[in-house]
């Protein structure tokens, strides 16, 4: 007999519901850890919460930044004396997931209507770590912004050096920063745009060179990995440490910008150097 | 030189305790070595061993990173380990060897970068980033020399000179062979192997055209006798190079890696 003047549903019929549920609607922000409904990220995939900005692909990257986009060197990827199947499964699995061939993508580009050269880190291939054709991308898109006497603006997200590739990716910190100094010398603008999470020899190469240094709200920014330190100190940092506020406070960052204004004040920066023009 | 040896053997040779200090190396150099301290705006990194000399006639700027002789020195040094403070002085008197037209000699034995919270607030990161564009500028002859360990971007902050030597019994890689094991095979145990295939040999190094030349190990006068004329000799090219030529060199040096 029913004791319940409402239909109640059984376990039964609650599981089938919730199948019904797809994935995804809630999404944990990784910086404050709030649950958050996906329409409320809205197009910038902010954290409403903590502004924090979600992990985004390069060419979602893009498309929030620029007026048009013109991609150079696609071509170009891991070289092929690295044959090592390990290796090549994570190259493969990692093409597959972003659709590109090395973890930038690189070219040139309009934000509100300022012609700039522009680099964006992919984290989901390999972390976006920094192998040899990392480098080459690079070091091609500066040399590309001096002979056309262009600004560029490079986003970082990476885990660092690709260990994969041995020393050969050590040495694209220095293959890197020296089209750096070239594109510098020419008396061009460089703005390095700090995304979350930035680390290791990519931090202590071309995203701590620029010109003007920009993060976004929250991001993790640092030389060695919060473990490593842990291990060697035998003690646990605090909590803000790395972070992008905390290398703020100390200095180290000319700005944090929060990625829904970033379009508007990235232009504000190029129309300065443009000499008002 | 002496027999092949596996590459973990190297390594094992390049943290060897009985490999020949820094200090040791520069009296030996040089005929006068003042020592010079400090950042000149946070502090003093005992892991970095610099200053100015004479070499024969020849005045230089060395700097080099250091590990302890002792527990003592270690602890104080973070078994050569530097900080941003220790990265701030090299660069202070890098760019004061440029002023005085002086060429710059590194001698490098790091494990790498001193991974610390203090490290990481002061801009370990930033530090070795500008060690590396503004040391590839310099308008004056820059040796490098990696002499036991030369550890990842902590090593790579002083070793982006016109040319960089390695030590026979010396090590450069991109992480160490326990953190390589550990990170791409999740086992620390693997070190051996790791070493294999990591191509950290100066042998190995030499082939792959990272380094320039691989230096007879440094054990005795002799030996340190032939290492100065090396440097010497050096110095003597570059020196008749101009300033222009020089830069070029450097630079088509570091854009080749490929």
């Amino acid at each position: 007999m029913k004791t319940n003047k409402f239909n109640t549903p059984t376990t039964k019929e609650l599981e089938l519901r919730n199948q019904k549920i797809p994935d995804g609607l809630w999404i944990k922000c990784k910086s404050c850890g709030e649950n958050i409904y996906y329409k409320d990220l809205g197009k910038f995939k902010e954290c409403p919460n903590c502004s924090y900005g979600m992990r985004l692909g390069a060419k979602e990257r893009i498309e929030m930044i620029c007026d048009d986009f013109e991609q150079i060197n696609s071509d170009i990827t891991v070289p092929s004396r690295f044959d090592d199947d390990k290796y090549q499964n994570k190259i493969k699995k990692a093409k597959d997931v972003t659709g590109l061939n090395e973890s930038v993508i690189t070219g040139f580009g309009k934000i509100n209507g300022h012609k700039v050269g522009l680099a964006v880190m992919d984290s989901r291939f390999i972390m976006a770590s920094l192998g040899i054709a990392t480098g080459e991308l690079l070091a091609k898109l500066f040399e590309g912004a001096t002979e056309k006497q262009l600004p560029v603006i490079v986003f970082t997200a990476s885990g660092g050096a690709r260990m994969q590739e041995g020393i050969n990716s050590l040495m694209q910190m220095a293959k890197v920063s020296e089209a750096i100094n070239e594109h510098s010398k020419a008396g061009l603008l460089y703005i390095s745009l700090i995304t979350d999470p930035t680390f290791g020899g990519v931090t202590a190469s071309f995203a701590m060179q620029g010109d003007i240094i920009i993060s976004e709200p929250k991001a993790s920014i640092g030389f060695a990995g919060r473990r490593v330190i842990e291990n060697t100190i035998q003690q646990r940092p605090p909590e803000d440490f790395q972070q992008a506020e905390t290398l703020l406070k100390n200095g180290f960052l000319d700005a944090i910008i929060k990625r829904s204004n970033l379009k508007s004040e990235l232009s504000k920066i190029l129309a300065i150097h443009e000499g008002g023009a | 030189m002496s027999e092949e040896k596996s590459a973990f053997e190297k390594v094992q040779k390049a943290r060897n305790s009985d490999k020949i200090s820094i200090q040791k190396l520069v009296s030996g150099l040089t005929n006068e070595f003042i020592e010079l301290h400090g950042d000149r705006a946070y502090g003093d990194d005992s892991a970095v061993y610099s200053g100015i000399g004479m070499i024969d006639n020849q005045p230089v700027t060395i700097i080099g990173i250091q590990k302890g002789t002792n527990n003592e020195e270690n602890v104080e040094r973070h078994f050569g380990s530097a900080e941003p403070d220790g990265y701030r002085k090299a660069l202070r008197l890098m760019e004061q060897a440029e002023k005085f037209k002086r060429p710059i000699i590194t001698l490098i034995n790091t494990p790498g970068a001193y991974p610390g919270v203090d490290a990481e607030y002061h801009g370990q990161g930033y530090m070795i980033s500008q060690l590396i564009l503004k040391g590839m500028q310099l308008k004056t002859p820059y040796i490098s020399v990696i002499i036991g360990e030369g550890g990842s971007g902590g090593a790579l902050a002083l070793a982006v000179g016109d040319c960089v030597w390695s030590f026979e019994n010396s090590i450069y890689s991109v992480l160490s062979p326990e953190g390589y094991a550990t990170i791409l095979w999740k086992n620390s145990s693997k070190v051996k192997e790791a070493a294999d295939v990591m191509r950290l040999t100066p042998e190995e190094l030499l082939e792959d055209g990272i380094i320039d030349k691989i230096i007879p190990e440094v054990k005795n006068d002799t030996d340190i006798e032939n290492f100065k004329n090396m440097i010497l000799n050096k110095i003597s090219e570059l020196s008749n190079m101009s300033v222009d030529d020089l830069l070029k060199k450097r630079f088509a040096r570091y854009r080749s890696f490929k």
